[in-house]
């Protein structure tokens, strides 16, 4: 038993490398499965690159009390967000909102695709096949491919 | 006396690298045959000097020599010889060395392996690799000595290297990975050597597939390995994260997964010449990016060990130069290029188009999340930050239609071919899936349809669609033969190579999909001797014990997991401390099976000798691994396939051509 102690107090005093374990009652499974998804979509605001739910950073400690407290109070997940938005900007938010500066990241890579669609169906749509040689017949007049 | 070899040889390798680098390709020029011989020459020198330089290193850390600072840095007298052999690679500077070790090695494969190529080529794609070995190793020169001394203060003991990193993944995963990132620059010197001669026929691209092929396996092995590593060392029960470092990583080896399709259509049709060769650039680019973001410090995140302005300037220079140079020797050779465009819309060279097309999205997707958050902090006040609810739904979007077409797209035909008559052979299979996907993720459910998640029900559909559209593929090309058997044996293995890949994306997937939206995961407090129901197992806290480690002393207990009464797994996690750096970790202790893993982590210990524990019950997450097995092994049979072995195996290729009537 002696040991054990010892071991306690030597594991209490020293920092954490990383995986966070805590024990938070909740009213409901509902509730609780919320928590974890909103404490997994926040950025820790003093780590590197880690959720709050990771970090074992006393800020990350805190803010995850803040969600348990406001998750059992009612609260729905906008409401959380927002809060924590508002206090320690966009860089905790995990999802990047859907605002101007952030259009590139939501809407160019399905322009991107859209485009190329449109240009292969337009260039290549034309095609048939010569039923006689059985050759591609290059109907579009702006290819600069030769067709061999 | 030993590190000053090792610097010694690693500048004679600089030099060699210089000569590497511009000789050739005179001699190719000019046709002077002893320099397209040297070339061959050079390429094995360079490699010996460089393994000699690397032998060095190592023997500095197993010797302890702390008058090294490198070694002082990252070892110390407690560790075990293995990790003092694996921590070489463990930091900044070790691993730039293994990087240019790596890349000396695949110069020497390739001036081995090219024997039938013609020599002019062989000697260019030698140089322009001589040139990327002198960027790299006057990086480690003038910016990353492993071999400065510490001299004349001596350390009495080192600082240890991270305990994160005492482990077995990291004796593989770096080697693994660097593999594949470095050998990119082989199918890129391919292509820069086929546009200085201007030729890019059916040769280069098919001399240009097995060396993307290998280099494309071993970096599906590292990532692999990376995100198995990262599940049972960090404890959080996660398997990726998005991080920028796991980006820089995945960048290529989606922009490789696309040029090894389109290199399918440039050897086989002659079709998107220009396109493959500028996604060949853009792959080896995308790994020098990826060296940029992991070596320069510029991310912040948990993987970034080296923070030097001076390295991450040096290496945004050489990238600049090697993609502004190829690009510009791109605008003007490319237009000597013709394609033959010997096709309609409905045929697989639109297939692999539009595979092309998804990948390449998807590739920009994760590009543009990671360096969002770098120009919004660059060019702002702000910062911002892009996780996985961004990667996760973006990719999504681009990924479902890759796998939805993936099995019309292994059986459609080249040039044309009619749809309606395609899609009548398959519908059938996908109702099944459908049927199948819907008993699966029921089941899953807890038998019942509430609640079920929409995309766990679409993903497990997709996972099947594609093993069963596989399998069709391989029912329709058997039917050509006499007999089934016959018909089987006419596949060539090339085509395996690709069911079996193919397959392995299916498995992936479902892994992906079924351990994310089944898993449970539940922090508990247990007391010794107490017994805790999470959900279906049941987990009893049976003995606690301290243990002494060869260089940490660890906290250990033992809980005896079982289901319904059934006993299942003795687990073992630990918390350890380790005495040089004095920092605790935590490991985790996991019963593996094909269908669930179990998984318990240990917290913090509470009042009255009880502990909190974190207790994850993981279904179908071996998947994610297990595809990547399958996909690198698809990759061997695709590169070994006979017409690679045609010098070996000439007589018994022959007689296999008449017996097949080829």
């Amino acid at each position: 038993m002696k040991k054990f102690l010892l071991a306690i107090s030597l594991l209490l005093s020293a920092q954490l490398a990383e995986a966070v374990i805590e024990t938070y009652d909740f009213d409901n499974e509902e509730q609780e499965q919320l928590y974890y998804e909103i404490i997994s979509e926040l950025r820790c605001p003093k780590c590197q690159n880690q959720t709050i739910a990771d970090s074992d950073a006393s800020l990350s400690r805190d803010l995850r009390f803040i969600v348990q407290q406001k998750v059992k109070a009612g609260e729905t997940k906008g409401q959380i967000l927002n809060y924590m938005q508002e206090r320690y900007g966009d860089f905790v938010l995990y999802d990047p909102p859907v605002q101007p500066a952030n259009y590139i990241l939501w809407f160019s890579p399905l322009i991107i695709f859209l485009i190329i669609l449109v240009v292969v169906v337009i260039r290549v749509g034309r095609r048939t096949i010569d039923p006689e040689t059985g050759d591609v017949k290059m109907n579009d007049t702006h290819s600069n491919e030769k067709g061999e | 006396m030993i590190p000053e070899l090792g610097n010694f040889f690693l500048i004679l390798a600089f030099i060699n690298a210089i000569l590497l680098g511009t000789l050739p390709f005179y001699g190719a020029h000019t046709n002077h045959k002893g320099l397209i011989q040297f070339a061959h020459r050079a390429s094995t020198s360079i490699f010996l000097l460089m393994l000699v330089s690397f032998v060095c290193l190592t023997i500095a850390f197993i010797q302890n020599d702390f008058s090294v600072a490198y070694v002082a840095n990252h070892s110390n007298t407690q560790l075990p010889i293995y990790y003092r052999i694996s921590a070489v690679w463990g930091s900044h500077e070790g691993s730039l060395l293994l990087w240019v070790l790596i890349l000396t090695g695949w110069i020497f494969a390739v001036s081995s392996f090219s024997k039938s190529l013609p020599a002019e080529m062989t000697a260019r794609v030698l140089g322009v690799m001589g040139l990327i070995a002198v960027g790299f190793i006057s990086f480690t020169l003038f910016t990353s000595n492993p071999f400065e001394r510490t001299l004349p203060f001596i350390p009495i003991d080192g600082a240890d290297l991270n305990p994160l990193l005492q482990d077995f993944g990291l004796i593989v995963h770096p080697p693994m990975l660097y593999m594949g990132y470095v050998g990119f620059s082989v199918v890129f010197a391919f292509a820069i050597a086929g546009l200085l001669q201007g030729k890019l026929d059916h040769q280069w691209a098919k001399w240009s597939r097995p060396w993307t092929t290998v280099a494309w396996i071993f970096m599906t092995l590292g990532i692999a390995l990376g995100s198995w590593w990262a599940y049972y060392e960090l404890g959080w029960g996660g398997w990726w994260f998005w991080d920028p470092v796991e980006n820089a990583s995945f960048l290529p080896w989606l922009a490789g997964t696309a040029l090894i399709h389109s290199l399918a259509a440039t050897e086989k049709r002659g079709a998107f010449k220009s396109w493959t060769v500028l996604l060949a650039i853009l792959t080896f680019s995308l790994s020098l990016l990826g060296t940029f973001l992991v070596r320069s410090g510029v991310l912040t995140s948990v993987h970034a060990f080296a923070n030097d302005p001076v390295r991450g300037k040096f290496i945004l220079v050489f990238l600049a130069i090697v993609v502004g140079a190829s690009l510009i020797l791109y605008a003007i050779q490319s237009s000597k290029v013709r394609s033959k465009s010997n096709y309609t819309l409905v045929s697989r060279e639109i297939a692999i188009l539009f595979n092309n097309a998804l990948l390449a999205v998807s590739t920009f997707v994760v590009l543009v999340g990671t360096l969002h958050p770098l120009m919004v902090e660059a060019f702002t006040d702000g910062k911002s930050s892009v996780g996985p609810p961004y990667f996760n739904l973006m990719f999504s979007v681009f990924f479902i239609p890759i796998l939805l077409l993936m099995p019309l797209g292994q059986q459609i035909n080249w040039k044309k071919d009619d749809l309606p008559m395609l899609l009548k052979k398959y519908i059938w299979w996908f109702v099944s899936c459908v049927v199948l996907a819907l008993l699966l993720t029921f089941g899953l459910n807890g038998f019942t349809f509430e609640a079920l998640e929409p995309m766990a029900l679409l993903g497990t559909i997709l996972g099947l669609w594609v093993i069963a559209g596989t399998i069709k593929y391989i029912q329709l090309q058997s039917a050509k033969g006499k007999t089934r058997w016959a018909g089987m044996r006419k596949i060539s293995r090339s085509y395996w190579g690709m069911v079996l890949a193919h397959i392995g994306v299916a498995v992936t997937t479902l892994g992906v999909v079924l351990t994310s939206y089944y898993s449970i995961e539940k922090d508990i407090r247990i007391e010794m001797g107490e017994t805790v129901e999470v959900e279906e197992v049941s987990v009893y806290f049976k003995d606690f014990q301290n243990i002494q480690g060869p260089n940490y002393i660890s906290s250990k207990a033992i809980f005896e997991v079982s289901s319904s009464g059934d006993f299942i797994a003795e687990l073992k996690p630990e918390k350890r401390r380790y005495n040089a750096s004095q920092m605790v970790m935590t490991e985790a202790a996991i019963d593996p099976g094909l269908f669930r893993d179990v998984y318990i982590a240990m917290g913090e210990p509470l009042n009255n000798g009880a502990w909190a524990i974190r207790v994850y019950y993981k279904p179908f997450v071996r998947w994610i691994w297990l595809g990547a097995i399958f996909m690198a092994l698809g990759g061997i049979l695709a590169m070994t396939d006979k017409r690679y072995r045609e010098k070996k195996f000439k007589k018994k290729v022959s007689e296999e051509a008449v017996s097949n009537g080829q």
